[in-house]
């Protein structure tokens, strides 16, 4: 039987995993957009192994709107990097370095 | 169940900004690129109107309304208002840069209303889920404004910095939301106050999930050690987003702020109060001093505002009712100071030439006698120089403070504000006492010039006269 702190222990890895590679990720900016998708997933499954386990079906109507959200963003993320990349011709994070003070 | 179509009363501000939001957005495809103007009536007439909506359905007793999840009090009333106005300000001020730099189109109009509508909706949120949904709102509307500008490479960057660091944010926030569901059970607010009074500090799991929400409401406010993205992108944005972003949003995160940890999670004030003065005394520190370093105006005032979300946590985390209405009136403030600022550098900022540097407000004075004026009573005001507001401001967040026996934590904020008098002083002796490089007039629209002088005469008289927002302030947490 899978227990629900085996649950939260893998919403902890992939928030873990997402949030480092957000921190360590110096090279491209799609990787930093796929890490911020993964930490939304990692909410879900925590949201959903709640619900589940509360027998409470709130958790589950939250995890839509989080994926609705989730889609959102990932448009506008990958809108403002298009723009990004029409003004700079790269997307590498380390170029990302003309506002500084 | 039946639906009651009374429920739908207390929202009618909201569905008059959502129309609003559609009607400009069908409206702009039959309009020419000279009738563009009409953008502009359409949405600060319909603001006009949803300010008056919001009076007429405000007031009274508080009501929670579909199934618990939003909620209309004294407190959403005066907050709501004060989003609309300073969001009314700042179209007027931006009305003549847009159209000079043909970035008078609908969309600007658009975003901004979906951003004013996230923010009502954070405003009056009751249930996690409501409060996300506004956050990601206003969120999703200002990374697209940021990056408004197409062909400006400096607004892609910054963009793109503040959508990373935002979205971490949200996601951090959203984590901490999901331990709290998992402790309490429930999503709305009073249900999950009730299940944290019950268990109270002892669960780890609640204690887990706040320490998250804290660390998302940090970024969200932009406190240190989570304001990586506030210089950069004030700095790259165009002036009129500076101007939006800057303002209205910090009274809906103080909205966010106070849902969550007072309305949420009122029971473990003891913990989550150690947090927010860390959080503030480094804002404070932070803040002022490395503002006094820049020369580029917009990222110092993006420090500047830095400093002053260390003085609205400084009201929140007294914990007590004159605390949270001292933190509310200086986030109501705060707000038109920086509408105030951030439209004169959109006022003086002209066709192909952005106003960032400190340089560029050099003899305002001899320029434009009374704009300047009115910038030095916002940087009086910032600073906290009575008579201004910004000092009654700062009082009161004190007064709250020494009030629950932390004075030492008033003396580090009057130690903090001294350090950061200097840079707003330095400011006003630019526009009087250097000699301009550009000898011609300013040349400002009516719309704006009227914007600005009601700015600097509201924080003058509400400086001397405070009861006049204070009351209001007061008797939402009566």
């Amino acid at each position: 039987m899978i227990e629900l702190s085996d649950y939260l222990m893998l919403g902890g890895v992939l928030f873990a995993i997402s949030v480092a590679g957000i921190f360590i990720n110096r090279k491209n900016l799609i990787v930093l957009l796929m890490c911020i998708e993964l930490m939304l997933l990692a909410v879900n499954t925590n949201f959903i192994a709640f619900s589940h386990f509360l027998g409470d079906m709130s958790g589950q109507i939250f995890v839509f709107f989080i994926l609705t959200v989730a889609a959102a963003e990932a448009a506008i993320g990958l809108a403002i990097l298009v723009v990004l990349f029409r003004n700079r011709r790269t997307i590498d994070v380390e170029d990302l370095d003309a506002l500084k003070g | 169940m039946t639906f009651d179509y009374a429920h739908l009363l207390p929202i009618v501000p909201e569905i008059a900004v959502l129309v609003l939001a559609s009607i400009l957005l069908l409206v702009d495809l039959w309009l020419k690129d000279e009738d563009k103007g009409t953008n502009h009536l359409i949405a600060v007439f319909g603001l006009l109107v949803v300010i008056g909506l919001t009076g007429v359905v405000g007031g009274g007793e508080r009501e929670i309304v579909l199934s618990g999840s939003y909620i209309r009090d004294p407190m959403s009333d005066v907050l709501k208002i004060a989003v609309l106005v300073v969001s009314l300000l700042s179209f007027v001020y931006s009305r003549d840069y847009l159209r000079d730099r043909g970035l008078w189109v609908g969309e600007f109009y658009v975003l901004t209303l979906c951003a004013v509508l996230g923010m009502m909706v954070m405003i009056s949120a009751n249930s996690f889920l409501t409060l996300y949904l506004g956050l990601e709102l206003l969120a999703l509307s200002l990374y697209a404004l940021v990056a408004f500008e197409r062909d400006n490479p400096s607004g892609a960057e910054a963009a793109m910095k503040y959508f990373v660091l935002g979205a971490l944010g949200s996601g951090l926030l959203l984590y901490g939301l999901s331990m709290l569901y998992g402790a309490s059970g429930s999503l709305e607010l009073g249900a999950v106050a009730r299940a944290v009074a019950w268990q109270g500090a002892d669960n780890q799991v609640l204690v887990f999930g706040l320490v998250f929400v804290v660390i998302g409401i940090g970024f969200k406010f932009g406190a240190v050690p989570f304001h990586m993205w506030v210089p950069d992108t004030y700095q790259g944005a165009p002036n009129p987003v500076v101007l939006f972003l800057g303002s209205a949003p910090k009274i809906a995160a103080f909205a966010l702020a106070f849902r969550l940890l007072v309305d949420g999670l009122g029971q473990l004030h003891a913990d989550w109060q150690g947090m927010l003065v860390i959080l503030s005394v480094i804002s404070l520190a932070v803040g002022n001093i490395v503002a006094i370093a820049q020369t580029n105006i917009k990222r110092m005032l993006a420090y500047s505002t830095i400093s002053h979300v260390g003085f609205i946590f400084l009201g929140l985390l007294a914990g007590t009712t004159e605390g949270f209405a001292a933190a509310m009136f200086y986030a109501i403030v705060y707000a038109l100071m920086a509408a105030g600022g951030f439209g004169l550098l959109v006022m003086m900022s002209r066709q192909g030439h952005e106003v960032e540097r400190l340089e560029d407000l050099k003899g305002l004075n001899e320029r434009d006698s009374w704009q300047a004026a009115m910038m030095a009573l916002v940087m009086f005001s910032m600073a906290g120089v009575p008579p201004t507001v910004g000092f009654m401001a700062k009082l009161l967040v004190l007064d709250a403070v020494i009030s629950i026996g932390l004075w030492w934590l008033a003396l580090i904020a009057v130690f903090f504000s001294v350090i950061g008098a200097f840079y707003y002083l330095r400011v006003v002796k630019i526009i009087y006492f250097d000699k301009p490089e550009v000898i011609e007039p300013l040349v400002v629209g009516s719309g704006a010039r009227v914007a600005l002088s009601v700015t600097g005469l509201a924080i003058l008289l509400l400086g001397l006269f405070p009861a006049a927002l204070l009351t209001y302030c007061q008797a939402a947490f009566a």
